[in-house]
């Protein structure tokens, strides 16, 4: 397997600092926006900009929270294996919030399809928008759009991105790999 | 991961894996039935037929909220009302419903195997919903959800069944169950009311009512099933009450505190006092509310499973 770097450490918290000043150009103070990260890998970029946010609006009182979307699949039945889920845990309801759902890579658009279904659940909020770390260009099935992009990609099918975390993996890490 | 069957006709036939995978998808289903809205489309494209040929309140409505908060499209049948009064065999009523083009069968039936003997002739998914005293299996997992949920985990707990074991299907997969899942499991009733095969299972056994409690971290109290009764089991209910009847003052003198636990109904006053039944060691509502989890959680596992 072949892979090239697609955003190293240095520039992995770069990029976290100037997606949390866009969200604080249109959120201000947060008072009404919560911030969903969606499972099962999303939940570790929404941990770190809730961290960053807080630090920068110093309040550690920002609302979030994780998404579950294995429910809400399109695919149930259509794949050999089945999806088991990871837990939700959203304990607000977002009826008029703004809500920011974050995930780490925007693809085909089926799970952010999948999450706007979910977060339907807890409320009907004021907004949805979507963050994501990478943003795979023309490869959407879905007219879905991201509202803030950490690094746009072109991709090949063929191609896998890996996002790689600091507290599971070792290192803030994304790679373009080359399946063989 | 996935279910090791494509039925789910009895505890019996799960293996360990498939009991912990159940328990935990039901975790994320408890989550879902307490959001504000409690539903998830995962079988919206599922339909599935309800058949009870034996009359049933909880594990009925249970399994049709279970499958309505899935999304999915239900179809009820009730044997009283059907033409099974004029005639009609199991095979041909089931195969006309399947015709229908219906994907899954629940179904309660008064005959030991039923169930088996219906996953022999059809193709759709069946989980049996109790088969006369043979097997009820979401009961068991239920009941082993709502302890794990009190005491944290099974292994090792010691576990009481308590009352007319002979009929009940409820205590066999139980049993099955609880010893998968590495607790030990004592039954204790009237001499009358325990079968002799109880010992063959590795279940320990007692006549004596106090003895049980004070042994158990967790009563599971059994009704008589006196449907099923065919002569008398033992001389008088009343003295039935005095030998084997839960009551405040027996369970006050024992030295620790123990879960309650009832499958329903309840016969007040037999089997168990109000005054225990509504205190705060029993789980009898944690179990009707954990039900329609459980319930949900297998029928998600076995709709999920593509044969390829």
């Amino acid at each position: 397997m072949e892979q090239r770097s697609l955003l190293n450490s240095e520039q992995f918290s770069i990029t976290i600092n100037r997606l949390c000043y866009e969200l604080i150009e249109n959120h201000n103070s947060f008072d009404d926006s919560v911030i969903i990260g969606l499972q099962p890998r999303g939940i570790y970029l929404s941990r770190r900009i809730k961290a960053h946010l807080a630090k920068i609006l110093n309040n550690d009182k920002l609302l979030s929270g994780n998404l579950d979307v294995t429910f809400y699949r399109d695919d149930f039945r259509r794949t050999e294996k089945i999806h088991i889920p990871s837990t939700t845990e959203i304990d607000f309801i977002v009826e008029n919030k703004k809500v920011i759902l974050i995930d780490d890579v925007l693809y085909t658009g089926r799970t952010i399809r999948a999450g706007l279904d979910a977060i339907l659940s807890y409320g009907r909020p004021k907004k949805v928008e979507l963050l994501v770390l990478i943003d795979r260009r023309y490869s959407r099935q879905l007219p879905i759009e991201p509202d803030y992009v950490g690094k746009r990609v072109d991709a090949m099918a063929s191609e896998k991105v890996k996002v790689e975390w600091k507290e599971i993996d070792g290192n803030d890490q994304v790679w373009l790999q080359t399946k063989e | 991961m996935a279910l090791s069957v494509k039925h789910l006709l009895g505890i019996k036939y799960l293996s360990l894996e498939d009991i912990l995978l159940i328990l935990e998808t039901a975790e994320n289903f408890k989550e879902v039935i307490n959001r504000p809205i409690k539903r998830v489309p995962s079988l919206r494209d599922i339909t599935i037929a309800n058949l009870f040929f034996e009359n049933s309140t909880r594990t009925r409505l249970s399994f049709e909220l279970a499958e309505k908060r899935l999304g999915a499209d239900i179809l009820n049948f009730t044997a009283s009302a059907s033409s099974v009064t004029k005639g009609e065999t199991l095979v041909d009523t089931v195969n006309n419903i399947l015709s229908m083009k219906v994907d899954m069968l629940v179904m309660r039936h008064p005959n030991p195997g039923a169930a088996i003997f219906l996953s022999n002739h059809v193709s759709a998914n069946i989980v049996n919903a109790g088969d006369g005293t043979h097997e009820h299996p979401t009961q068991a997992l239920l009941d082993a959800f709502t302890i794990r949920e009190k005491l944290g985990e099974i292994k090792g707990k010691k576990i009481a069944i308590i009352g007319d074991i002979s009929h009940s299907r409820v205590a066999l997969s139980n049993i099955f169950c609880l010893q998968k899942l590495g607790a030990e499991v004592m039954v204790c009733g009237p001499t009358t009311l325990i079968p002799k095969h109880m010992a063959s299972l590795g279940v320990r056994v007692t006549h004596n009512l106090r003895e049980a409690l004070n042994w158990c971290d967790v009563a599971n109290v059994l009704r008589i099933q006196l449907e099923r009764q065919d002569i008398k089991y033992f001389p008088s209910l009343r003295e039935y009450i005095m030998l084997f009847g839960i009551n405040k003052a027996i369970i006050d003198s024992l030295d620790h505190e123990i879960v309650i636990l009832h499958p329903g109904p309840i016969n007040r006053g037999v089997e168990i006092t109000s005054d225990v039944a509504d205190s705060s060691q029993s789980v009898i509502l944690d179990q009707v509310e954990n039900g329609v989890a459980i319930r949900m959680a297998v029928l998600y596992l076995l709709a999920g499973k593509v044969s390829s």
